[in-house]
């Protein structure tokens, strides 16, 4: 069957309910929120219409500084561990009989479906004192006593690894199963050792895709929300926390939402980085 | 793989990816309510209070029949869009595509955000069904990507020879293209039932107050202290996904919906 364009009227039918339901439930939402981030705060926790600025002005306080600076420097951190280790498990990966992946898939899809309000218990459970590892290094007289690990950077930095590193696996899988195998053959004819093959063949032709990736798991970290409450303090709260915080806690939905155009601004300008560097080839084509 | 050093490797990964879920399965087992690991005298009680307890099984029941209405509207959206697009030549349709991708590339805070603000304004904030709705239009990308790939497996040659046979439109839809898109169509909502099942932010500000899914018991359970009940149904929720990713697996090719290319094709 040849596609062509649609003609009469029904043949628009099958997009109008989806075209709808997102336009209804997406879209404008999206434009009421940017209406209120302009919108005056009136105290009680409401706001009444009006165009102000404010909200905006508030990013150049130095707090607002510090958590921007704070949250950028964290994804890229999570971003960078979680292609060190992600990108020779994906290949390795990729190179095992097709069963044994499928258990990892499973494995890994288990994984990054769980709620943050899950993962963020589980770790700080295995970091606390009571129940946590360091028992298990008591046990094994490495530690004189049990320590709590939890909450503090090292905390975080778990957990936000733990919830991404299956994301980046799944990003980079389509990828490095699509890499041709004969060229690892050929380096491997050439005398080249498997590590030293990798690194002088496998990786440059996926430099594109790992460029890629970096963006689109930075931006995954960066959304993160709960994590960081829970395994952290206060000084370690990312935006996302803090638009929560705004919008629930304290009440101002005009602030929170002048952030959530902000996270959606730096958010798009990445994507578009990442398309463009991935542009001439796609990501799914190394 | 024979490398030992390879091997090694994927034990240390696996065992950070199951360690926690090691963890809190072993402390729900606890005989008291403490939080300790190893657990001290064995009790099934907490697993059990899961669906005993009124309040934990009314939780699990919203979040079972959110996910459930919730997925099916993303596959309401999701189907007749990649028809769509399959069908059509029609280049303004792939915007409409890219929105229903946004909410998941996005951080999630800001469809929640969102959200909030859209049923706060139409006088809808906190009735149930927000939630749903909500939800629904969150995960559009999982069947949309799954459904899309469906469609870019189908060999065209197969319609021609059924449109010289003289089937139209509606008979090649019905008993050629939808059998051959159905285990898509299943994984699809399959994907969108897990992660709504696991969906805090999005739930929370718009019936965060009025209707307990298990997320938002957990993490108010969390704030007031421990209960062994929310580490009991932690382990539920690992399992549950397990199963339903294991039962994708099993009757489809999970690496294929991974986008890796099946074995014979490209490369």
């Amino acid at each position: 069957m040849r596609r062509n364009p649609p003609q009469k009227p029904a043949d628009y039918l099958p997009i109008a309910f989806p075209a709808a339901m997102l336009a209804l439930f997406f879209v404008v939402p999206f434009g009421i929120m940017v209406a209120i981030s302009v919108f005056k705060r009136v105290q009680g926790g409401f706001y009444e219409p009006a165009f102000t600025l404010d909200n905006y002005a508030r990013f150049l306080t130095p707090f607002f500084g510090e958590v921007l600076m704070f949250s950028l420097a964290l994804a890229a951190i999570v971003s960078v561990v979680c292609l060190l280790i992600g990108v020779p498990f994906t290949y390795l990966l990729t190179r095992i009989g097709r069963r044994y992946q499928v258990l990892w898939l499973i494995t890994l899809l288990a994984v990054l479906s769980l709620s943050e309000v899950i993962i963020g218990f589980a770790w700080s459970t295995l970091l606390s004192r009571t129940a946590g590892l360091s028992n298990f290094l008591v046990f094994l007289s490495i530690m004189d006593k049990p320590e709590a690990w939890t909450p503090g950077f090292g905390a975080v930095m778990t957990g936000l690894v733990y919830q991404a590193f299956p994301y980046t696996v799944l990003v980079l899988y389509p990828a490095f199963s699509r890499l041709d195998p004969s060229l690892m053959e050929a380096a491997r004819t050439l005398g080249s050792s498997p590590l030293r093959a990798f690194w002088n063949v496998v990786l440059p032709i996926m430099r594109k895709t790992l460029l890629a990736t970096f963006i689109i798991v930075f931006i995954f970290a960066l959304g993160a929300y709960l994590l960081p409450q829970i395994l952290g303090r206060p000084q370690h709260w990312t935006l996302s926390v803090l638009v929560t915080d705004q919008a629930i806690y304290q009440s101002n939905m005009p602030f929170a939402a002048a952030m959530a155009v902000f996270l959606v601004l730096s958010s798009l300008f990445l994507v578009g980085l990442s398309i463009l560097v991935s542009e001439k080839k796609g990501i799914g084509t190394p | 793989m024979k490398n030992p050093a390879a091997k090694l490797f994927f034990a240390v990964i696996g065992l950070f990816m199951m360690l926690p879920v090691i963890v809190i399965a072993g402390v729900a087992l606890n005989a008291k309510k403490t939080l300790v690991f190893p657990p001290q005298g064995l009790s099934a009680d907490w697993y059990l209070s899961v669906v005993t307890d009124p309040a934990w099984r009314s939780a699990l029941l919203n979040s079972l029949m959110v996910a459930a209405a919730a997925s099916a509207i993303s596959v309401a959206i999701a189907l007749p869009l990649s028809w769509f697009l399959w069908r059509r030549v029609a280049p303004w349709a792939r915007a409409v595509q890219m929105i229903g991708f946004a909410p998941f590339i996005l951080p999630p805070v800001i469809t929640a955000l969102g959200a909030l603000s859209f049923w706060a304004t139409t006088g809808f904030y906190g009735q149930p069904w927000t939630v749903i709705i909500s939800h629904g239009i969150f995960f559009v990308s999982l069947p949309l990507v799954t459904i899309t790939l469906g469609f870019a497996t189908i060999d065209r040659d197969i319609l021609e020879a059924g449109m010289t046979m003289g089937a139209d439109d509606k008979t090649l839809l019905k008993t050629v293209i939808f059998p051959l898109i159905r285990p898509y169509v299943i994984s699809g909502f399959a994907f969108a039932f897990v992660l709504s099942l696991n969906e805090y932010i999005v739930a929370y500000m718009t019936v965060g107050f009025t209707l307990e899914t298990i997320p938002i018991k957990v993490f108010n359970a969390l704030r007031y202290g421990y209960t062994p009940t929310m580490a009991a149904v932690s382990v539920v929720f690992i399992l549950l996904a397990v199963l339903v990713f294991g039962l994708v697996a099993r009757f489809g090719d999970l690496p294929k919906l991974m986008g890796a290319w099946s074995r014979g094709e490209g490369t």
